[in-house]
């Protein structure tokens, strides 16, 4: 059932959204393994849904805190593919002049997302404190972080859990649950009926959704944020979802997952759920779509070239980046 | 200028009170900082004079404390948390080292992080191997964060408000045998009425001489000047010099000292091996060899946990005693 209050041009944007991030994606994975790319790369492919829907119910001047895994996050919030691919091959057009990397490529404090953290949890508190920043200055605004399931088992998230839910801070906390943490399923390492049952017993208002079904993240994303809003306290989302590749770039994937499960989940692809439905409310056909890949595919053509054309940071400037204050 | 007597405890309090008066984004959280004043009583009556908003209790959550730190000047405020212990740290060691120091630099100069986490080490009250430890020095390998270490209630005041105002993180450590013991020079001391700053990242000479240098820091600055003045009476001028900033260290004030005496002596409460006066020797050997007229002594605790038991602790501690010894076979 396609909710009626989508309308078919937020839909279009939603789906633009996702195909960028998997065309960019199919860059990345490309430009690593023609060893253009040096360093982890770990791909978002499969978790377009989650992103996209998320940030979508945003306000642009909400915080989003991301990860290792975030390209999605970046390319979900706008900031340039050509600045996180710079940052992905490590040259100075990247968001930090190339010298985060892939695992902080999304970091892009014009689009607020001050942090991606390369550390499984630790953005958890870190979003607590941009939380009571605002809760401090009286804004309406709210600090979301992105996790994975590995996150669920650090300290950190049990603490910034915690602290959000007795400082009753505007945080929200999204659990991107692939199933897999590196190479280890999560039914392996969690004895909790579930991600958001656990954060539950924090006294936090949490939700599951379908994690594939962009229109289910952002209508569960949109009720969280009312709940932060109204309650004056955090909410919690758990995205059901998967990674169709592996780990990260060198990773295949296949060695510690059924054929079948990955079978299952690529029929449950993201992008072709969104497609179906808008076709069924003939708001999109199949030529639309292309056109709207080979628009994107274009697009990265040109960031490509101009990206590996360009060149590293000066080495000689680095150590004036240590300090803000140099004695 | 109008001065008064106050204690590190005093001067700390200070600090604090006239940066939130000053400044609305400054907050300060932290176990016990608020209904109880700190257990040290460095953040008395600030809850009453700023109120909960401002000054908050946390729950006994070290990785949330310094992230929450992080987070919060990311989002336009300067906090200043509180952990208890230096040991306690280590908790956050994720948090201070591998986010606060590094993140300015990944993010391409993107972000600032104007943060100040105060700690305090109890070395010399007893406190047993976990609650005792100086681990500044192994804070060393974490360029990007500033650590600061005051040895007197001047200083503890001059530079706790530079640190608030400060850009980057900075780790601010305190000395808890300088909160409570009265027969430390650091104990009590001149304040001025006046509002001053203390710039950070430069050393002080503390007391003029020629005949050798003491480089110390925090609480090994009143057992250096206790030395001093016992070398004195045997004739001898000792040239004491307080780091004031650990990191960045201000490498020209030490060397400068140490070509107009010749000798140097390094005296602070790190672990001998790869501690603080391991890298102020090493340095000097490396840039000013040729004015050394004789070997550097290293004075620390030795490389084995704090012993609990007070006799036993004081013979593990740097004292003046050690110092004067160590300087009289140095200048004979």
């Amino acid at each position: 059932m396609l909710r009626e209050q989508f309308s078919r041009e937020k839909l279009l944007k939603m789906l633009r959204k996702m195909i960028e991030i998997r065309l960019f994606e199919e860059r990345v994975e490309r430009l690593y393994r023609e060893g253009k790319i040096i360093g982890p790369t770990h791909l978002y492919f499969g978790q377009e849904a989650v992103a996209v829907g998320v940030i979508e119910a945003l306000d642009k001047d909400d915080v989003v805190i991301s990860t290792y895994r975030g390209h999605g996050h970046g390319v979900a919030r706008g900031v340039p593919m050509k600045a996180i691919l710079g940052e992905i091959l490590g040259r100075a057009v990247g968001t930090c002049k190339g010298l985060g990397g892939s695992m902080h490529a999304p970091i892009s404090v014009e689009h607020n997302i001050p942090l991606a953290t390369a550390i499984v949890g630790s953005g958890l508190p870190i979003a607590v404190g941009v939380g009571l920043a605002f809760k401090y200055r009286e804004r309406r605004n709210v600090a979301t972080v992105f996790f994975g399931d590995g996150a669920v088992n650090t300290g950190a998230f049990h603490e910034a859990l915690n602290l959000a839910a007795v400082w009753k801070l505007p945080v929200l906390f999204v659990c991107e649950n692939n199933l897999y943490a590196m190479y280890t399923s999560l039914k392996n390492v969690l004895a909790a009926e579930s991600i958001a049952a656990r954060a539950s017993s924090y006294g936090i208002p949490s939700y599951v959704a379908f994690g594939n079904d962009v229109l289910e993240v952002y209508e569960t994303t949109s009720k969280a944020l009312e709940k932060i809003r109204d309650q004056s306290g955090p909410a919690f989302i758990e995205c059901r979802t998967y990674r169709q590749k592996g780990h990260g770039g060198y990773d295949f994937g296949t060695w510690y997952r059924a054929k079948e499960e990955i079978e299952e989940w690529m029929r449950r692809d993201p992008i072709n759920m969104l497609t179906e439905r808008m076709k069924a409310k003939g708001f999109i056909t199949d030529e639309e779509r292309k056109k709207i890949e080979e628009e994107v595919a274009a697009e990265l053509d040109k960031v490509v070239e101009e990206v590996l054309s360009s060149p590293f940071y000066d080495y000689e400037k680095l150590p004036s980046l240590v300090y803000a204050n140099p004695p | 200028m109008a001065t008064r007597e106050l204690t590190y405890v005093e001067a700390l309090n200070e600090a604090l009170r006239e940066e939130m008066r000053r400044d609305d984004s400054v907050i300060v959280f932290g176990e016990e900082v608020a209904a109880a004043g700190g257990v040290y009583k460095v953040t008395k009556d600030l809850l009453k004079e700023f109120g909960p908003k401002r000054v908050l209790d946390t729950p006994i959550s070290e990785i949330a404390i310094v992230g929450a730190a992080i987070g919060a000047a990311l989002n336009g405020l300067r906090p200043v948390a509180e952990i208890m212990f230096f040991d306690f740290v280590g908790i956050a060691f994720d948090q201070l080292v591998t986010h606060a120091s590094k993140m300015r630099f990944m993010s391409g100069g993107q972000v600032k992080l104007p943060l100040v986490i105060r700690t305090q080490y109890s070395l010399g009250r007893s406190y047993g191997s976990q609650h005792t430890q100086f681990l500044a020095a192994s804070l060393l390998q974490a360029p990007g964060l500033k650590i600061v270490a005051p040895a007197t209630p001047y200083d503890a005041k001059g530079l706790l408000k530079s640190s608030i105002r400060d850009d980057d993180p900075v780790l601010f450590v305190e000395s808890g045998a300088l909160y409570v013991n009265r027969s430390y020079y650091g104990y009590r001391g001149p304040v001025p009425e006046e509002e001053y700053l203390i710039p950070l990242g430069k050393a002080d000479v503390k007391r003029v001489g020629d005949d050798v240098t003491i480089v110390a820091v925090s609480r090994t600055v009143s057992e250096a000047m206790a030395a001093a003045n016992q070398l004195e009476e045997k004739g001898v001028k000792a040239e004491v010099v307080d780091l004031r900033t650990i990191m960045p260290m201000d490498y020209e004030t030490i060397i400068n000292s140490v070509k107009k005496t010749n000798r140097l002596v390094v005296a602070e409460d790190s672990v001998k091996t790869g501690g603080i006066s391991a890298e102020v020797a090493s340095h000097v050997c490396e840039y000013a060899f040729e004015y050394l007229e004789a070997p550097i002594v290293r004075l620390n605790s030795p490389p084995m946990p704090a012993p609990q038991a007070s006799e036993l602790e004081k013979k593990y501690m740097v004292s003046a005693e050690k110092i004067v010894n160590a300087v009289t076979k140095l200048v004979k």
